[in-house]
């Protein structure tokens, strides 16, 4: 294919055609599997999607047996796993986002300090990290000391999930204003304080919010940490110091007992509806505020 | 005053990110001491035997270690063909156009799927097959483990080469396509070669992501604590062996799942820092 392969301005020219419907297909392949997945979730899930999963606590797994035999629907559904997400997710959000958005403000006003680059690398260092070893340290920070499994313990390993985007996406954010946005405020007489805060976070909304969502619909599907820290429970809590039950959680739980195991797909296209429209709004939050 | 206060939170913010490095450095090394003490650093990585009966009690990591860069390295392979084409299709032969930006959001989606429905849909959809291929009864092993984890990292290795492949200067293609050459010859010869930096990071970057992936590698693999023995064998990874044993593990053995964990988390810093040095090097990020 090579230009000293062949002299041939015909077979230079098939080579291009060959090569450039090659790019067409691989392309076309590697989006299939997204179309699968997305059609094997809502056509299994849709027959257990009802209001019940969204109202009831799991099943025991014996419940389940028994309307199994009797070809009835598993009584029961999430609800254990839905307050368990949102009490945990929320807790993350409030220790990542207040932290995030003060080092990326840091990282974007200090750059050149040699300090700020230290904190950048660090920062890269916690975004690379595999999920389950996060799982082990907020095993290790929270639970051992408390000596129970618990949702905070769980919010902990999502917040060093969440915090390094929030950070990046922030830092990013605010590098691309122009500079005269904060000259102009300072000019002005404003105090630096007021500059940030009415100049530059405003300004710079789009892109910090987008991140922050991003950020929540990444960890909303995080399995291996929680299984580490929040270990899930079969009723709904609200007591941070409790276990507590997550969706992927669940779905683990569903994955694992023959009986419960139509309630796989309807938890997990419950779980993907909530990821998908977090990206959506991401995606109409960055269009609609862009810098 | 106010201004002085303002800047020392925001120092101190920043410095919390220093705490958090040192404290989980510190989680990690002071809860797998007893293993590396127990069996030496280079006994416990070099020994493949992990054994919880009590009368004969001993943990090595040797086996998740090589099953872990075997799925990844394997997925990586798959995913290249896939991956190069997105990237070229996006960053090449489609740039700026309206299919181009759709074909982005969709791999782009595949970024969003949580790795646990990844791994009920290769459970599910994707092991039948192997099945049906003869490759291997059960289905569960190494091979299907990697070609779930190759479409999961598709969209990390092809969303950064597309941008260092559209970032090849207008110029120095037109040269060569005033020099008559075809398209592809200006890829192989222009576009790639000005890019392969980039490409190569993008593409390390993935295998780190695929090296620390846990929930689907932990429903497809198998679950058997010894060396892989070729594409069709069970195994474990590092990440899997933790998800797996940590709940039940106690003493000695918990400490060696967070020697394993911590292993991991240097082999992954690593993998990071080589692909965020080539990346300095090309003047990004």
């Amino acid at each position: 294919m090579s230009m000293n392969m062949s002299n041939s301005i015909i077979a230079r020219k098939r080579s291009n055609q060959l090569v450039y419907w090659m790019v067409c297909l691989f392309s076309f392949l590697a989006m299939i599997p997204l179309f699968l997945i997305l059609w094997d979730v809502v056509s299994k899930g849709y027959k257990n999607f009802n209001l019940n999963l969204l109202t009831e606590v799991t099943p025991s797994s014996m419940d389940a047996l028994l309307a199994n035999m009797n070809g009835d629907p598993i009584p029961g559904g999430i609800l254990n796993g839905i307050t368990g997400s949102v009490l945990i997710v929320l807790l993350a959000i409030l220790f990542s986002v207040p932290l995030g958005l003060f080092i990326g403000i840091y990282l974007s006003e200090n750059r050149d300090k040699n300090f700020a680059k230290v904190v950048s690398f660090l920062t890269d260092l916690l975004q690379g990290m595999p999920s389950i070893v996060i799982g082990i340290i907020a095993y290790a920070w929270v639970v051992k000391p408390l000596g129970s499994y618990s949702a905070i313990a769980g919010s902990v390993a999502l917040t060093i999930m969440m915090l390094p985007m929030i950070v990046r996406s922030t830092e990013e954010t605010l590098k691309m204003l122009p500079r005269a946005y904060k000259e102009a405020g300072l000019a002005l007489g404003s105090s630096y304080t007021n500059v940030v805060f009415r100049i530059l976070l405003p300004s710079g909304f789009g892109g910090i919010f987008t991140g922050i969502l991003l950020a929540i619909s990444r960890v909303m599907g995080e399995t291996a940490p929680l299984m580490l820290t929040a270990l899930g429970a079969s009723v709904v809590n609200w007591d941070v110091l409790e276990p507590t039950s997550a969706i992927p959680l669940l779905i683990w739980d569903f994955y694992n007992d023959p009986n419960l195991v139509d309630l796989v797909w309807s938890s997990s296209l419950l779980l993907l509806i909530v990821i998908f429209v977090l990206n959506w709004i991401a995606k109409i939050v960055a269009r609609k505020w862009k810098i | 005053m106010k201004d002085k206060i303002f800047r020392l939170l925001l120092f101190f913010a920043a410095f919390i990110i220093l705490l958090l490095c040192a404290g989980i450095i510190y989680a990690l090394v002071s809860r797998s001491s007893d293993a590396f003490q127990e069996y030496g650093i280079l006994g416990f990585i070099a020994n493949p035997e992990w054994d919880p009966r009590p009368a004969t009690e001993e943990y090595g990591a040797l086996s998740f270690i090589i099953g872990t860069i075997y799925t990844a390295f394997l997925a990586l392979l798959f995913c290249f063909p896939f991956s190069l084409a997105v990237s070229l299709f996006n960053g090449e032969y489609f740039k700026g156009k309206r299919i181009s930006s759709v074909v982005r959001s969709v791999v782009d989606l595949l970024a969003g799927i949580p790795s646990i429905v990844y791994g009920l849909w290769g459970f599910y959809a994707v092991r039948p097959l192997i099945i049906d291929l003869g490759l291997n009864a059960q289905g569960f092993g190494i091979l299907l483990s990697s070609v779930v984890l190759a479409i999961m990292i598709i969209p990390y290795a092809s969303s950064l080469s597309t941008e260092f492949i559209s970032m090849v200067p207008n110029n120095l293609k037109e040269g060569a396509y005033s020099l008559g050459s075809t398209q592809i010859e200006m890829i192989r010869h222009i576009s790639l070669p000005t890019a392969s930096s980039g490409i190569v990071a993008s593409y390390i970057l993935a295998l780190g992501r695929a090296l620390g992936e846990t929930m689907a590698v932990t429903m497809l693999i198998g679950n058997t604590d010894r060396i892989p023995n070729g594409l069709r064998d069970t195994g474990n990874t590092m990440a899997s062996v933790i998800a797996n044993q940590f709940g039940e593990a106690d003493g000695i053995k918990l400490s060696s799942l967070i020697a394993i964990g911590l292993l991991l988390f240097i082999i992954t810093a690593l993998i990071n820092l080589i692909a965020k040095l080539i990346m300095k090097r090309v003047g990004r990020a």
